[in-house]
């Protein structure tokens, strides 16, 4: 795999380290927008090779966990009907509804597959012309341009029986609502590399600069995240607010221009509810009029919906940062990848599921002997991507 | 979600009027839509996410960032005090009670060992 491996390689890892510790002289809040980042670091062990006055806190950049918990309900009651298949990415299968889950559902006669790819959905809606195909359409903009390509081409080639279930969520937006919270610690921003590599940097100098803060566009290796990191501390040791580019890789500044139009032809910005956060105006995206004919909530008219979050998880205060996984009374005792009260103990993205894999022992979360087998791993070492 | 990995690709065709390509990563291949990136060609890079080419991987970016890691520290290196770094690369403290070490700056301790990832499948 190309530029994985260099990426993590622990020499350079101290280089990075050593510079960053030689730059700062006080406490810095930064927070790590993305999921993807927050499982590398506690995978990885960055945050405890930082100096003690860097702190890292997690951002809310887990689809799957912010994805309204009415949303999943309406998936689970569009994937129980008998002339449905459902797809979906792997993620969402164990993400806890309203008492159950896309994984129960199918266990209980529904047709749920999972695909790789949303074109996959329209391979199999192709192949299924009696039944109709919905796709979950989740994610942030990384996975957007994927799900309104596929909605383009189901009109171009005209395939009736195709519909999309849409909960796109946007990032500025949420660091917008992040930096407007009285209880925000963040002085800096980690921004996800991959939501660049579609949509640039354009919407974040405006929000550099009026919050004053720097925001460092941030790749997803060690290296990655600790370059992140000594671009953002130096930044603020310097007194500085600008938007940086450290994942140049993959990312220009303008972004994918064909991603962007397709985006543009496809969606439309509206208010989006976040689960555990709650509405933040124009941060999300529907299917604009044109391609109305596609939205399964219009297709579907699922009524009677009343969701009930449990009252012990507390993941809302996770995904804003406000609490450290291991910080709620829940955390690997009532709460498990096993029986999730919230998401975020569900997803490979999820902070709490990131904390249960790499750290419940150290926490003292769960006896050792109540836990799958582990095998010791040193922080910087390869990982596997897929 | 977010999880795209960079791939080559081995070749180029259409499918339904749409510009698809075999990319493999490391061993796995699969089918990728190319239509966000039409100009890409058989061997190159791109970062591919959910079945799709999202964008260009850039091997000569990758390669100045890595070469701009390697150089971090050579200015310690050249100027700094040579009996820290002659005591840390040999991994031990500061071997001078009398005489604090002049620079402030981590020892060369390990990283704690953490509970190893049970693996995951991805979509």
């Amino acid at each position: 795999m190309k530029y994985i491996e260099e990426f993590q390689d622990p020499a350079l890892a101290r280089r990075l380290l050593d510079d960053i510790h030689a730059t700062v002289t006080r406490p810095w809040a930064l927070m790590e927008v993305c999921g993807g980042q927050t499982h590398t670091i506690i995978r990885h062990g960055i945050d405890q090779l930082l100096p003690s006055q860097v702190e890292l806190i997690h951002g809310p950049g887990c689809p799957v966990c912010v994805t309204p918990l009415e949303v999943i309900d309406k998936a689970l009651e569009i994937a129980s009907r008998p002339d449905v298949i459902f797809c979906s990415f792997g993620d969402m299968l164990r993400v806890p509804g309203t008492g159950r889950d896309l994984f129960q559902v199918r266990s209980e006669g529904g047709d749920v597959r999972v695909v790789y790819s949303p074109l996959d959905a329209l391979r199999i809606a192709q192949e299924n012309p009696k039944r109709q195909v919905v796709f979950f359409g989740i994610g942030f903009e990384t996975t957007a341009p994927p799900n309104a390509m596929t909605v383009h081409q189901a009109k171009k080639l005209g395939i009736p029986n195709f519909s999309l279930l849409v909960s796109h969520v946007r990032v500025p937006p949420a660091i917008e609502a992040i930096m407007q919270s009285p209880s925000c610690r963040v002085q800096g921003f980690l921004a996800a590399g991959h939501v660049c590599s579609v949509m640039g940097v354009r919407e974040y100098p405006e929000l550099a600069a009026r919050h004053r803060v720097p925001i460092v566009v941030t790749g997803f290796e060690p290296l990655d995240i600790l370059e992140g990191v000594r671009r953002a501390v130096r930044q603020l040791e310097r007194g500085e607010h600008t938007v940086d580019n450290a994942y140049a890789r993959a990312v220009r500044p303008e972004g994918n221009p064909a991603a962007l139009a397709m985006l543009e032809d496809v969606f439309e910005v509206t208010d989006r509810a976040w689960r555990g956060i709650g509405v933040i105006p124009d941060s999300g995206w529907r299917l604009s009029e044109r391609y109305r004919d596609f939205d399964a909530e219009h297709r579907f008219s699922v009524t009677g919906i009343n969701t009930r979050e449990p009252a012990e998880c507390r993941s809302g205060e996770v995904l804003q940062g406000l609490l450290k996984p291991h910080e709620c009374e829940a955390f690997g005792t009532l709460c498990t990848p096993r029986s999730p009260l919230g998401a975020t103990m569900v997803s490979s993205e999820g902070a709490c599921a990131a904390y249960y894999l790499y750290r419940r022992l150290e926490l003292g979360a769960v006896p050792a002997a109540a836990t799958a087998p582990t095998a010791a791993s040193a922080p910087l070492e390869a990982s596997p991507v897929v | 979600m977010c999880l795209a990995v960079p791939g080559r690709v081995l070749d180029i065709g259409e499918k339904d009027g749409t510009r698809m390509a075999t990319v493999d990563f490391g061993g796995v291949q699969k089918e990728v839509c190319l239509e966000y990136l039409p100009d890409l060609q058989v061997g190159e890079y791109a970062i591919v996410h959910v079945g799709f080419a999202l964008q260009r991987l850039d091997e000569e970016s990758a390669r100045q960032t890595l070469e701009l890691f390697e150089q971090l520290g050579m200015l310690q290196e050249e100027f700094g005090d040579p009996w820290e770094q002659a005591a840390a690369a040999g991994g031990e403290p500061w071997p001078f009670a009398d005489d604090p070490a002049p620079v402030p700056g981590p020892g060369p301790e390990p990283a704690p060992a953490l509970a190893a990832p049970q693996e995951e499948v991805q979509p």
